[in-house]
């Protein structure tokens, strides 16, 4: 019988083992069409800047609204390494502390909320009540409890970074896909064992997402904090730009403010990348 | 005479007032390969499922050895439908998932994945892998903590033709060697005929058309089969006329 001639026809169609050296050769391909445009990204804020100077420069725009991106700089230089430092250390150091403990509490919350829907029940309306709170509401109370030191601010922050990364981590774990789950329980696997080898990394894409939320608003959170018995940091500058009507300090101190946020930014973008490299999402479209 | 290997007795399985299974019985032997086949709806998913230990929710028993057992057994082992790897772990910390976290330096993972054609592929991400090759990782996976017993739920069913053959000699070779028992749920009836030991047509049927194995073929055919034998489409025959008796 012609037998053999079939399983040769078989064997042919074996699936080529050379499918990862196709894979880095797209992603080579893939990367490149896109990196004009990033590079572009990058330019656009400082093209605004400098059309912001034109027309500053030409008197379109009045100076006392707009200060030069070119007088702004000059401003910020006059401040000093020294003193520019003190400001942005402090409030990165702020921003730093205060979004760790927002993110590990949150994260431990949003795990024992995902987990139980007894608990998720019990703690939901509470956490939403809470979160629609503003952050200048928070202050004077923060004040009156932890007076006027470190401890206050720092709490806001965190009261900012929680919120979204609580979020994300519940949603995280309620959206596993069942079928990974049935995998864990075939394999019997404890309670604690699905939590850390299925649920968590199943709801890392999630969590990221909500770690970078968390991260801006721990920026946000930060400048309100402040905004109030403060005598360092970037909130301390805009709010003392602003009693002594210089412009130029608010409009430093925002563009400081914009720029950390976006450094910040991306080293968490870059961790996720490294950390979720096992997506299979899409990266050859150059669309 | 020993205890089977495995023995099912269900009396009767509920979704809420639906009846899925009715006064069902099965039993698997050592080294036995069984196909379960029928329409999609008779129970066979759902039959699987309760072997499996993931659905508890029924009235009747699961004996292995002669012993009962409650909820999903070391002793069985499963290859769904879809590979169900875990896409942040490499092919042989998949394979080894049963033994624990990042197993997989395991000897035995280089084994197995040397049996399924996969030793080159033991660091690639899922996300790497053709839907064949994924497959076969999956498969590895069952068998890697050397079940008495493996079910399977129409498990290539998302595979083009060729790789399904390709598959079915493998699962085949495999089982074999390890002395395996497979159950497999298939709607593919030369699937079935072409692999098994004996095949089971499972049909909704009574008043409450709930599944109930409605026949029963042996297959006497020495392996390894042609395709294309002659006994084989008669009993395919045989198969399709059970089938027929249900949609008359």
């Amino acid at each position: 019988m012609n037998r053999p001639a079939l399983r040769a026809n078989v064997m042919s169609s074996d699936e080529s083992l050379a499918l990862p050296g196709q894979l880095s050769a797209e992603e080579k391909t893939a990367r490149s069409p896109l990196q004009p445009w990033r590079i572009a990204g990058l330019l656009l804020p400082f093209a605004f800047l400098g059309l912001m100077e034109l027309l500053v420069r030409t008197h379109v725009v009045p100076e006392h609204l707009v200060p030069a991106p070119s007088s702004i700089v000059e401003t910020l230089w006059q401040l000093g390494g020294d003193r520019l430092a003190r400001h942005i250390g402090a409030s990165s150091l702020r921003v730093f502390a205060g979004f760790v403990i927002g993110a590990v509490v949150a994260i431990f919350f949003g795990a024992a909320m995902g987990l139980s829907r007894r608990l998720d029940a019990l703690l939901d309306p509470s956490f939403q009540a809470l979160r629609a709170i503003p952050s200048l509401a928070w202050v004077p109370v923060l004040l009156l409890w932890m007076g006027i030191d470190e401890a206050p601010k720092i709490t806001l922050i965190a009261i900012g970074a929680f919120f979204p990364v609580h979020l994300s981590v519940v949603a995280g774990i309620r959206g596993v896909d069942r079928k990974l789950i049935e995998l864990g329980e075939v394999n019997r696997l404890s309670q604690r064992a699905l939590f850390t080898r299925i649920l968590l990394p199943a709801s890392l894409p999630h969590i990221f997402t909500g770690l970078r939320t968390g991260l801006s608003l721990a920026w946000m959170f930060m400048v309100a904090a402040e905004l109030i018995a403060a005598t360092r940091g970037l909130g301390y500058l805009l709010s003392d730009g602003r009693e002594t009507g210089r412009p130029d300090l608010v409009f430093g101190a925002i563009l400081l403010l914009a720029l950390l946020g976006k450094l910040s930014d991306s080293v968490l973008k870059a961790i996720e990348t490294r950390v979720l490299s096992w997506r299979d999402t899409r990266t050859g479209n150059s669309r | 005479m020993s205890a089977p290997l495995l023995d099912l007795r269900v009396s009767d399985k509920h979704y809420d007032t639906r009846t899925i299974l009715e006064r069902l019985t099965l039993s698997i032997e050592r080294g036995e390969i069984v196909s379960l086949v029928g329409p999609s709806g008779c129970g066979k998913s759902t039959l699987l499922r309760i072997l499996a230990g993931l659905d508890r929710d029924f009235n009747g028993e699961i004996l292995i050895d002669g012993k009962p057992q409650q909820g999903p057994s070391s002793r069985i082992g499963v290859i769904f439908q879809e590979p169900r790897l875990l896409p942040w772990l490499s092919v042989a910390d998949n394979v080894a998932f049963p033994a624990g976290p990042r197993r997989g330096g395991d000897p035995r993972v280089s084994e197995l994945l040397a049996e399924v054609g996969l030793a080159e592929a033991r660091a690639y991400l899922p996300k790497q892998l053709s839907g064949g090759m994924a497959q076969r990782v999956a498969i590895a996976r069952g068998l890697f903590s050397e079940p008495d017993l493996l079910l399977l739920d129409e498990p290539f069913s998302a595979v083009d033709a060729m790789t399904r053959m390709r598959l079915q000699d493998l699962l085949l070779s495999l089982v074999r060697s390890h002395g395996t028992a497979a159950l497999l749920v298939t709607h593919d009836l030369d699937e079935a005929l072409y692999l098994s030991d004996r095949v089971l047509l499972m049909t909704p049927s009574g008043k409450t058309g709930a599944g109930r194995i409605v026949r029963e073929i042996e297959v006497s055919v020495e392996r390894p089969r042609d395709r294309r034998d002659v006994l084989l489409a008669r009993l395919r025959g045989e198969l399709l006329e059970g089938l027929g008796a249900v949609a008359a």
